[in-house]
């Protein structure tokens, strides 16, 4: 390792809320054909803005949760129905969770 | 593909992985059994659905186990090693000649992700894979394609939000060499966390993910920011909340009392007649963002012990002055 590899400081690009993605940065980053995109828009699991094609536009939380949905199928041997449904319900006992948390066990 | 030289000439020994442990079955399951207990397993330690610990180092131990079960060919030249070895055996080195009747065609891989199976597994069946790769190396040189995005999780504590910070990262990154092999290569960047990130976010790092191919351009790492579990702190969305002791008169008198926050210490008034469970709103003492979150202080009232004389008069004499019932909501019981 380089010396002064060590001492740079990467700056990133923050992916909020806010920020969203094209069709083409999405199929890069999940490796995927946007045929497998519009399969996954087609289940519900992402939900662009924009005209059908390359100009949809997708959430920077997609790429989360396309990821996750691609996983599922790859290595559990679900079909996108079922990758769907395991995120909504993953969702669930996420928000689930964070209420717990919220509330607390302690000082009682 | 038939492998001709079989003579595991660098003479590295390495720590002996037993498939069958690994999977939980007995050595002489069927491949029907094999699969079977593959599928709960990847089912329970899969790192989206798992909350098991390590559940990653188990998915990847069970899916490089599977790789050589499930495949016949594989599984008989794996059996003949014997069942003479034990796991975590440090010794093992393969016997010349093992797979001698077995062609390992290399087209039986399922994932991509065999950068990050072990050395045993590497040893074993690494070789047909490679000559595979050489061959696809010399195709990749005459066009051009840009290098593959990297995907990884970055652990930050909730000050870290608060102030911006910088981390150390090392990744292991897979990485094509010259001369068309797969090998896995620590990495290591600094990276700049920049303030107001809230957990589930992503910071994109451009040109930080695997070098492009024939002058291509690099692709770039995407990291998903997650907070480490904090002893006072809870977090929502931009939210941020305290759990806050307090004693039965700082409740019902009020009181200026001092509070931490992740920003530093504030005094805070509670209003008289608090109780159990008020929350008091901290305006933009939240984490930062355009619109700043709050911070909630969530009033607990302690009650003191009645374990000596002065308390226990003191509790007697509320019981006997204040005509308090707790219960009046009960229906009357």
């Amino acid at each position: 390792m380089l010396k002064s590899e060590l001492n740079t400081v990467l700056t990133g690009e923050i992916l909020d809320e806010g920020r969203e993605i094209t069709l083409v940065e999405l199929c890069r980053t999940c490796s995927v054909q946007a045929e497998t995109i519009e399969a996954l828009v087609e289940y519900g699991i992402l939900e662009p803005s924009g005209r059908h094609g390359s100009h949809w536009h997708f959430q920077a939380t997609s790429i989360r949760r396309a990821r996750t949905a691609l996983r599922l199928r790859q290595h559990l041997g679900v079909n996108l129905a079922g990758a769907a449904l395991a995120l909504e319900l993953m969702e669930r006992i996420e928000g689930l969770e964070q209420r717990l948390r919220i509330a607390g066990s302690q000082g009682y | 593909m038939r492998l001709s030289d079989s003579g595991f000439a660098n003479g590295f020994s390495m720590e002996f992985k037993d498939y069958y442990q690994v999977i939980g079955v007995e050595r002489d399951a069927t491949q029907d059994d094999i699969k079977r207990a593959y599928r709960k397993l990847a089912r329970k330690y899969h790192p989206d659905v798992s909350k098991e610990p390590d559940a990653e180092e188990h998915f990847k131990a069970l899916g490089e186990a599977y790789e050589v079960l499930k495949d016949p060919e594989k599984r008989a030249a794996y059996d003949r090693l014997g069942a003479d070895w034990k796991a975590g055996q440090q010794d093992f080195r393969p016997p010349p000649d093992w797979n001698e009747d077995f062609g390992f065609t290399g087209g039986g891989y399922t994932d991509a992700d065999t950068a990050d199976h072990s050395a045993f597994f590497e040893e074993l069946f690494g070789r047909a894979r490679h000559a595979q790769g050489q061959a696809g190396g010399q195709q990749h040189r005459t066009f051009r394609m840009r290098g593959e995005d990297h995907h990884a999780k970055v652990l930050i504590d909730l000050e870290d939000s608060y102030t911006g910070a910088t981390r150390t990262l090392t990744l292991r990154m897979p990485e094509l060499t010259p001369d068309g092999q797969v090998v896995a290569r620590d990495h290591t960047l600094n990276v700049r966390i920049p303030k107001g990130i809230r957990p589930g976010q992503q910071i994109r790092l451009a040109g930080q993910g695997s070098p492009g191919i024939g002058g291509g351009e690099a692709g770039d790492l995407y990291l998903e920011v997650a907070l480490n579990v904090h002893s006072l702190y809870r977090v929502d969305g931009v939210d941020v909340y305290l759990n806050l002791p307090v004693a039965p008169w700082e409740a019902a008198l009020g009181a200026s009392v001092p509070v931490p926050t992740p920003a530093g210490a504030v005094t805070l008034n509670i209003p008289a007649n608090s109780g159990q469970g008020r929350k008091l709103r901290l305006k933009g003492r939240g984490l930062p963002a355009k619109t700043p979150g709050d911070l909630y202080v969530v009033l607990q009232v302690v009650l003191p012990p009645a374990d000596t004389e002065a308390a226990t008069a003191l509790y007697q004499q509320m019981r006997d002055q204040l005509g308090f019932d707790p219960r009046a909501n009960l229906g009357g019981v």
